[in-house]
């Protein structure tokens, strides 16, 4: 009579279904699909999708491509923090690491960079603020995302990955220029 | 409750279908339970991030 | 010669052994989700900015602590109790080797104090997801593994338990959908414990100095094949037990076999690969296989989910108004019996797990999509409605049928276990509503202070960030009362309920067997088939309110997966 005791009928598979599951799995079915396939579809005619162009590298490799960065455009500096102002259409380095994003950057509004990013040490999250971007940042794992800012404003980078006591100090910027 | 088990049923002889014995089997269904995450999320997974290529 | 008891209300068969084993892993359990609704409580109170409470690094501890005991220890001690009872009890059969039954428990106890212990010694404040190249103490991690190799045995019992069953015919016909479920659930668990096996092991022997290098995005995949999949076998586990409540209350049957059951194959085949899920926004990582796993091959993992969430209603509905709670669309459901704990919790389980934790966990999900939420704290919020409100809730349920049950005790303070699910479950979906709010606002998982103190660059959230978090961790405060109230009424009862059967002492509690007297040598009856359904499957729907629900929550998916996309657009290019 009940869930738990075993199927009436020994042969359960050729129990005809009713009409309502039919109907309701066929809808759900639909809903599934189109779920599916906005996600392609957004790789094709959305404007918000990570490549997939990433490079293993090390800490040490790593840290020399910021320091050149920062060696060459280097505009000033905020809390002893470098700020980068990098050309538009380059690539820009950012580093992760207990507890600092490294450098400071300053973008263009409505310019394009290929904005690096790795970590010298362990796991960090690398999430811009207010905008509420999100990435994760990995040791021996150089990422590469095209970002064009399209907000002119302060941002804030914030460490969502929790990465020991010092955490909730780990906070950088972006600045976004006109 | 009813007692089905041993009234007299025709249905005792007829084959089981095909999806029912897989239902039915625990043991096959372990299988392909493990191996198809093994398949698609690990090991297709673990490809990508070796087949990453070292920065230039 | 295996000894069997009847219970004398539900006329429901315990061989011995296997009740020692559930109840000790029961109460095991509940051990556990004590330990973690007190580290809980002193994680909110830190979250919500205004109180504050615990400095630094003892949140970072009780957070660790709280994530493990609450999701590790509470969940799979009291699953291993279901497997035992969806094995040995629902087929009336001898469970397979007691003896590895206890190996099971023992296993997991001691992996489950030692991962404690090191916890709180202090050095391994890691995050139960202990990301490598962050290094816990080495006990940290033996610990986690006796665990695994405990449950891992436990899922050979039942295994074996199956086994014995179909051999010594104690059954008729195909096992049960509930212990199906239970299948289901084991499956994963074996998946599950090999990833978790694959990775914690080097990962103890580089805490120990024997290898060198953990590869942290390599980490970052295997782990999460342990730590998603062992999501799924709570969902697994507590469809399962939706399904169970629903025929224990209401007598209510499947309203198809083949199609529980073939949602249930779905999540055999397809559930796993959402592990994808945590992936999202890693370095290096192909579009295709992150939209195939995370997807869990096109949805079909979330279309079983959403054929359980009508099946379940639905064979409730269809009891209801076979007994006569026929008016319009709804009265079998106002008329349910909404103050009985077994059934309001599992009624909450199912529509918090669909309405806040299914939506929000398949948008989330979504390949794009996730870069606007990743290590939110919208991601708690999401996990809080699928595990605490969804899996802890009818793990609860059946708890409070099985005190009078298996521990043959009466429950006490009934007026309170009425209201108990209620509180719990409203508490909770406060914290999870209000941190899902403060998520979208950017506020951080895993984060001691929204204020950055002592950070040499600034940042500010917005006033409502606070404000929302804020009303969150009032929520999450209440939800900790309910959990009081439900620890006071189990344990309690244990201690202090009205003896249903003389010998329900307190060790009987913990796993001694009742009076030699209850139990004889006599076999069960073999389980017969359940009777056959009066004919129905007209042209008209047999469930028609729980159409209408289901369409709602449709309507709702729909337009919350929509706007989404449409705060994705409104971020930066991202190429
Ligand atoms: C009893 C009331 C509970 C309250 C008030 C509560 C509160 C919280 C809060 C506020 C967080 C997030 C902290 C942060 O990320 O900064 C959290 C994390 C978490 N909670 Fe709960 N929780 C409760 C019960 C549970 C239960 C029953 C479970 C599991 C069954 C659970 C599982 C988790 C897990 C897995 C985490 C994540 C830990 C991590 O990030 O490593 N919680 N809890
Ligand atoms: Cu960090
Ligand atoms: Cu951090």
């Amino acid at each position: 009579m009940t869930s738990f005791m075993p199927p009436a009928e020994r042969i359960w598979w050729k129990v005809p279904v009713g009409r309502e599951e039919i109907v309701w799995i066929l809808i759900a079915l639909t809903w599934c699909l189109i779920m599916f396939f906005m996600m392609p579809y957004w790789h094709i005619y959305g404007k918000q999708n990570l490549s997939n162009e990433a490079y293993q590298t090390t800490p040490a490799k790593y840290g020399a491509k910021v320091q050149e960065g920062i060696d060459q455009h280097k505009v000033g500096e905020e809390a002893g923090v470098p700020i980068v102002h990098p050309p538009a259409g380059s690539d820009v380095y950012m580093l992760g690491r207990l507890w600092q994003w490294w450098p400071i950057l300053e973008l263009e509004k409505d310019k394009t960079y290929r904005l690096h990013l790795s970590s010298m040490d362990w796991q960090h999250g690398f999430s811009v603020q207010p905008i509420n971007i999100n990435m994760q940042v990995v040791p021996g794992y150089e990422m590469v995302l095209t970002v064009t800012p399209d907000q002119a404003g302060e941002y804030g980078v914030v460490c969502n990955e929790y990465c020991g006591i010092g955490h909730h100090t780990m906070v950088g910027k972006i600045y976004v220029k006109e | 409750m009813k007692e089905t088990s041993d009234k007299p049923e025709k249905d005792q002889e007829e084959k089981i279908p095909a999806m029912q014995t897989l239902i039915d089997n625990p043991f096959l269904l372990l299988f392909i339970g493990v191996a198809m995450p093994t398949v698609f999320y690990l090991i297709w997974g673990i490809m990508e991030i070796v087949t990453i290529p070292v920065a230039p | 010669m295996a000894q069997f008891r009847t219970c004398p209300d539900t006329g429901l068969y315990f061989h011995k052994s296997a009740e020692s084993l559930i109840k000790a892993n029961a109460v095991a359990a509940a051990v556990a989700l004590l330990v973690a609704g007190v580290l809980g409580l002193l994680v909110v109170l830190t979250r919500w900015q205004a109180v504050h409470l615990l400095p630094a690094d003892q949140f970072y501890m009780a957070l660790t602590a709280h994530g493990i005991d609450a999701l590790i220890f509470w969940i799979i001690f009291f699953e291993m109790a279901v497997l035992y009872v969806a094995s040995s009890v629902l087929l009336r059969s001898r469970l397979a080797t007691p003896f590895w039954g206890w190996v099971q428990f023992v296993l997991m106890l001691v992996g489950a104090i030692m991962t404690n212990w090191a916890i709180f010694q202090g050095n391994s404040s890691v995050m139960m997801t202990s990301y490598a190249p962050m290094q816990a103490a080495p006990h940290f991690y033996l610990g986690l593994i006796l665990f695994a190799v405990g449950a891992l045995i436990g899922c050979f019992v039942f295994f074996g338990t199956l086994v014995v069953a179909k051999q010594e015919k104690t059954y008729d016909g195909s096992i049960p959908l509930v212990t199906f479920g239970a299948v289901t659930a084991a499956i994963i668990a074996v998946f599950t414990i090999a990833s978790g096996a694959i990775i914690l092991v080097p990962t103890f022997f580089w805490s120990i100095g024997y290898i060198s290098h953990i590869d942290a995005e390599m980490y970052r995949i295997v782990w999460w094949g342990m730590g998603h999949s062992s999501q799924q076998i709570n969902v697994a586990a507590h469809v399962a037990i939706w399904y169970l409540i629903a025929g224990l209350v209401f007598g209510a049957r499947p309203m198809s076999e083949k199609v529980s059951r073939s949602a249930y194959l779905l999540y055999i085949l397809f559930l796993q690969l959402a592990c994808a899920h945590h992936i999202l926004v890693d370095p290096g990582v192909s579009a295709e296989w992150k939209v195939f796993n995370t997807s869990y091959a096109m949805y079909l993992a979330v279309l079983a989910s959403m054929i359980h969430g009508l099946t379940v209603p639905g064979s409730i509905e269809v009891a209801q108004r076979a007994k006569g709670f026929n008016n319009g669309l709804f009265e079998w459901l106002r008329k349910a019996p909404w103050d009985n704990p077994v059934f309001s919790s599992m009624f909450i389980s199912l529509v918090t797990f669909g309405f806040l934790g299914g939506i929000t966990g398949v948008v989330m999900g979504t390949e794009q999509i996730n870069l606007i939420i990743h290590n939110t704290i919208y991601v708690p919020a999401h996990f809080h409605a699928t595990v605490v409100t969804g899996t802890t809730m009818a793990f609860m349920g059946v708890t409070f049928f099985l005190i009078p049950v298996l521990f043959r005790r009466q429950m006490i303070l009934p007026g309170l276990a009425k209201l108990q699910p209620y509180i719990f479950g409203g508490g909770m979906t406060i914290l999870i509503l209000f941190m899902l709010g403060a998520g979208t606002l950017g506020v951080s998982r895993r984060h001691w202070d929204m204020d950055f103190t002592g950070a040499a660059l600034g940042f500010d959230y917005p006033g409502m960030a606070y404000t929302l978090m804020g009303i969150g961790a009032f929520g999450g405060v209440i939800g900790v009362v309910g959990g009081a109230a439900f620890l006071l009424i189990t344990v309690g009862s244990l201690l202090f309920g009205k003896k249903l059967e003389p010998s329900a002492g307190l060790l009987q509690s913990f796993g001694v067997p009742l009076a030699a007297s209850c139990y004889t040598d006599e076999r069960p009856a073999i389980l017969p088939r359940a009777a056959a359904a009066e004919g129905h499957h007209g042209s008209s729907f047999e469930a028609p309110g729980t159409f209408v629900l289901a369409l709602v929550l449709l309507v709702t998916f729909v337009v919350y997966y929509f706007i989404n996309w449409k705060y994705l657009a409104s971020v930066w290019q991202l190429s």
